[in-house]
């Protein structure tokens, strides 16, 4: 009971400076929205025409082709290490998650050069048993090729987020359900899978939008999509409304996919109630079933990393003393400076908005901070456009505005705090996230003790949130560190003078038939990508003990 | 205390980019926008900079890309030179105004006349031949004669080249119109995809590989691809370029289609002294050697010597055309291929 009533002000310096953050945040997907009015450039009427039905048809293909294979893969590992014991079970936990490591383009160069016709494949057994095939041994480079890739590294997400939820299901609702005489299938497709449908189709969702941001593959593969339309119509053909256009077509999939996201999820919940949660028992099937699941695992993750990662690690033995200088150190002390300041921005930024949630009661502070999450559902290539519009504006104006002499250089566009910002927006839900749930855990009543005991808010921050929830901080830092490193398209438009990445590097040397070259630093990448796949599987089991 | 991390991070920022900008009014520079991405450029760049003491800025990109950076930058344009490969990207750039003509008697001799954009707006680099392919277990030389011949009845499922999506193949056909007329250009270009062993796709260096394979018996690609191909870390790739033998097409009338990679000085150059004598450097005897030794390319500079391989593959008879007619000819090359239906 409430003995005083109490006045909140909104305004106070948190609000602002959040505010202020969010409209920054903001800015790509406003740019888009106000270029839409402008008339059509030159080159939509050639794009819309001839090849815009293309662009449609197969990024939906590819969606859908995804979105299945990726349930299929996911789904089902899931359900054979949440529920059975076989060998290897205990470390298929988490090496089914390290295909994650891979960005889609690195996969592509790998699995065409192991297939092709000088790939260690072919010449194999063309120089031991005289077998010989016309091309390649699996053509690639066309749409199925594309699904296949884009499927191979994204199951994880699907297998990440359906095995946390299939082992915090209620066991006694299995129970139940075997005690009403149905077998282990049948529980599964009328018990399990429906109480995780809400995650699963979180994860295909969440694989989805990568798949909307992939330009690496369908480019190395000649399979066009929005993203190559929205590449080719601002550069080859110059037409900058154009990709604004595409990009306004390509949010709408975004929307549509987060949309049906929520409408599936709706209201509810199926967690187990609290007290309910018993640890889980394992059944040890036969034998020859436990060899058929181990088999299962095996091949999965063969084909999904281990054998693109033996083949990166031979073409590193074969060019490594060509590529490997001092410009290599120079292009990994670049990209994880770049990744490191990042990561510390976005947690900073994710700070003090998670700040001013916890010190305002407005319901509608929290849901305008949402949209500071909502550059992760954007492709990199819209966010691209989305700031250089603005910045170059804003470079013309400070130009004919304030400066008479003419000095070299550009003040937003092509500098690294147009780059950084664009990560920001692009990657912010990857640091908010691991901050907001520090936050969660310490709760508010250590925050409120510290202030009643008069210290102000900023000095409670310091002394008592931040060091409680350091372990969420630099989580954070590090998976936007990981994503940063990965990062293609955004980086392609926005990078400035003499400024190559790891990502950059690799998409140029492999573009340029130098694909053996290309996979030094594609091994730098995969390797840090490793690092907080375990740290990440480490939480999940101690969360679910 | 938060303030002053913001206020930090900000000041940090601020001098990451201000390092990033005001480097350029202290010291001596050329900014190069380049969609050349040979390993070989950057030690070209240093051996300039250690002769001159103007360091060398490069963004690298896809020449799209740089004209569009170009094009968006305008008169606030960092960039002093464009360097890209094949004549049409060069005359793109011209046509949208982003370069200027310059004139320097050093240019003018170290580069034949053939290789210049007449006003001074480009320059010739070195030049690559585009030449036949073919497998030198199933065709004889004699077997082959020019580009026309590939689309004879007897090479029907035989022929391998790339998407027309390709400049290459853009500025190859560009040729055949200055030489044909457009119809003798489309007959051409439905003749020979009617006689190809599979839907283009792929690189260079793949359809080579397609040969060696037996997917296809010939194939048209630029020379420099199979040196660098037979020069690879992989076993595997030097074999399959040993599997296929080097034809210079057209001898006996216009000559082999040849192409340039070329650079020119831009439009509002900032150093644009600078931006020619980095020219001058890159068409010198010296640098011109260099190049051609790691790359398999052409030197445009008589004096330069040829390197082994070039030497190996022997002298041939180049089509004398001007380059910027590719360029002229290239949305017209677009065309046609999409008429007939080359992917």
């Amino acid at each position: 009971m409430e003995l005083v009533k109490r006045t909140y002000y909104w305004w106070n310096k948190w609000t602002g400076y959040s505010l202020l953050i969010l409209l920054l945040v903001a800015t790509p997907l406003l740019t888009i929205f106000f270029k839409i009015f402008d008339s059509p450039g030159d080159s939509w009427k050639h794009i819309s025409e001839t090849l815009l039905w293309g662009y449609f048809q197969n990024t939906v293909f590819i969606l859908i082709g995804v979105a299945f294979f990726t349930f299929l893969l996911g789904v089902s590992t899931a359900w054979l290490v949440s529920n059975y014991e076989f060998p290897g079970r205990k470390y298929f936990e988490w090496l089914l998650i390290l295909p994650l490591s891979f960005p889609g383009y690195i996969m592509a160069y790998t699995y065409v050069g192991l297939l092709s016709y000088t790939g260690p494949i072919q010449s194999f057994l063309r120089n031991n048993f005289d077998i010989t095939f016309k091309g390649p041994l699996i053509d690639l480079m066309n749409l199925p090729g594309t699904i296949f890739i884009l499927s191979v590294t994204l199951f994880p997400y699907v297998f990440l987020i359906s095995r946390t939820s299939f082992l915090q299901q209620s066991k006694s609702l299995q129970e139940a359900s075997f005690l009403l005489g149905s077998n282990r299938f049948q529980t599964f497709f009328k018990v399990a899978l429906p109480m995780a449908r809400p995650a699963i189709v979180g994860g295909i969702a969440l694989a989805s939008m990568e798949v909307l941001n992939d330009y690496g593959t369908v480019k190395y593969f000649g399979v066009n999509t929005f993203t190559t339309g929205i590449f080719r119509s601002w550069f080859s053909l110059g037409d900058s409304t154009t990709a604004i256009y595409l990009a306004a077509i390509l949010m709408i999939f975004v929307f549509t996919i987060l949309y049906l996201e929520s409408w599936q999820r709706g209201n509810r919940q199926y967690a187990s109630l609290k007290g309910t949660h018993k640890p889980t028992v394992r059944l040890e099937p036969t034998k020859p079933k436990q060899f058929l699941y181990t088999s299962i695992c095996l091949v999965i993750f063969l084909v999904s990393f281990l054998i693109p990662f033996f083949q990166i690690l031979h073409w590193v033995s074969m060019t490594y003393q060509k590529v490997i200088n001092q410009d290599f150190f120079l292009l990994i002390y670049r990209s994880f400076t770049l990744a490191a300041i990042t990561g510390v921005v976005i947690v900073i930024l994710s700070v003090i908005l998670l700040y001013t949630l916890r010190l305002s009661p407005f319901k509608w502070i929290k849901n305008i901070t949402k949209i500071s999450t909502l550059g992760y559902a954007i492709p990199g290539a819209v966010i691209a456009v989305g700031i250089m519009i603005p910045f170059l504006a804003f470079d013309k104006w400070v130009y004919n505005t304030f400066l008479t002499a003419k000095t070299a250089g550009l003040f937003l566009s092509g500098t690294l705090f147009a780059l950084v910002f664009a990560y920001v927006v692009r990657f912010m839900a990857v640091g908010y996230n691991p901050v907001e749930s520090g936050f969660q855990k310490i709760g508010i009543h250590v925050n409120e003790a510290s202030r009643l005991l008069g210290s102000r808010s900023t000095k409670t921050l310091f002394k008592i949130d931040l060091p409680l929830i350091k372990n969420s901080l630099v989580s954070g830092v590090l998976l936007v560190f990981v994503d940063v490193l990965k990062e293609l398209p955004l980086t392609l438009i926005l990078r400035p003078f003499n400024y190559q990445t790891l990502a950059t590097k690799t998409f140029d040397m492999a573009t340029n038939e130098m694909i053996a070259e290309s996979s030094n630093a594609a091994l730098i990448i995969i390797l840090t990508g490793i690092i907080p796949i375990i740290l990440l599987n480490r939480l999940i089991n101690k969360k679910i003990g | 205390m938060l303030k002053a991390l913001i206020q930090s991070t900000f000041v940090a920022l601020a001098g990451a980019f201000l390092i990033a900008c005001g480097s350029a009014n202290q010291e001596e520079v050329v900014n190069v926008y380049t969609h050349r991405h040979y390993e070989a450029d950057q030690q070209l760049f240093d051996m300039f900079t250690e002769a001159t003491g103007i360091k060398v800025n490069v963004v690298s990109a896809s020449a799209d890309e740089l004209i569009q950076k170009l094009e968006l930058e305008g008169p606030n344009s960092p960039a002093d030179v464009l360097i890209t490969v094949d004549a049409g990207r060069l005359y793109r750039a011209q046509t949208k105004d982003l370069l200027q003509a310059v004139s320097s008697d050093v240019l003018n001799s170290n580069i034949p006349a053939k290789f210049r954009e007449p006003a001074g707006n480009w320059f010739g680099l070195t030049y690559r031949a585009r030449i036949l392919a073919y497998s030198v277990d199933r065709v004889s030389p004699e077997e082959l004669s020019s580009y026309e011949a590939l689309t004879e009845e007897n090479w029907k499922g035989r022929v391998l080249t790339r998407s027309s999506e390709n400049i290459y193949n853009q500025s190859l056909l560009a040729s055949v119109i200055a030489h044909k007329g457009s119809e003798g250009a489309a007959e051409w270009a439905s003749g020979l995809l009617a006689n190809m062993a599979r839907v283009p796709k792929g690189s260079d260096r793949d359809q080579v590989k397609a040969v060696a394979s037996g997917e296809g018996d010939v194939a048209i690609v630029n020379t420099y691809y199979i040196g660098i191909m037979l020069n690879d870390a992989n076993e595997e790739e030097r074999k399959a370029a040993e599997k296929v033998g080097i034809f210079f097409p057209n001898q006996d009338d216009r000559g082999t289609h040849i192409n340039i990679s070329g650079a020119g000085v831009t439009k509002y150059a900032p150093n644009k002294d600078n931006a020619i004598k980095l020219l001058e450097f890159l068409s010198s005897k010296d640098a011109q050697e260099f190049l051609a030794n790691i790359n398999f390319e052409y030197p445009v500079n008589p004096a330069a010597a040829f390197s082994e391989q070039l030497l190996k593959w022997g002298t041939f008879k180049a089509d004398d055309i001007n380059l910027s007619v590719l360029g002229e000819n290239n949305s017209e090359a677009v065309v046609i291929f999409d008429k007939v239906g080359w992917k």
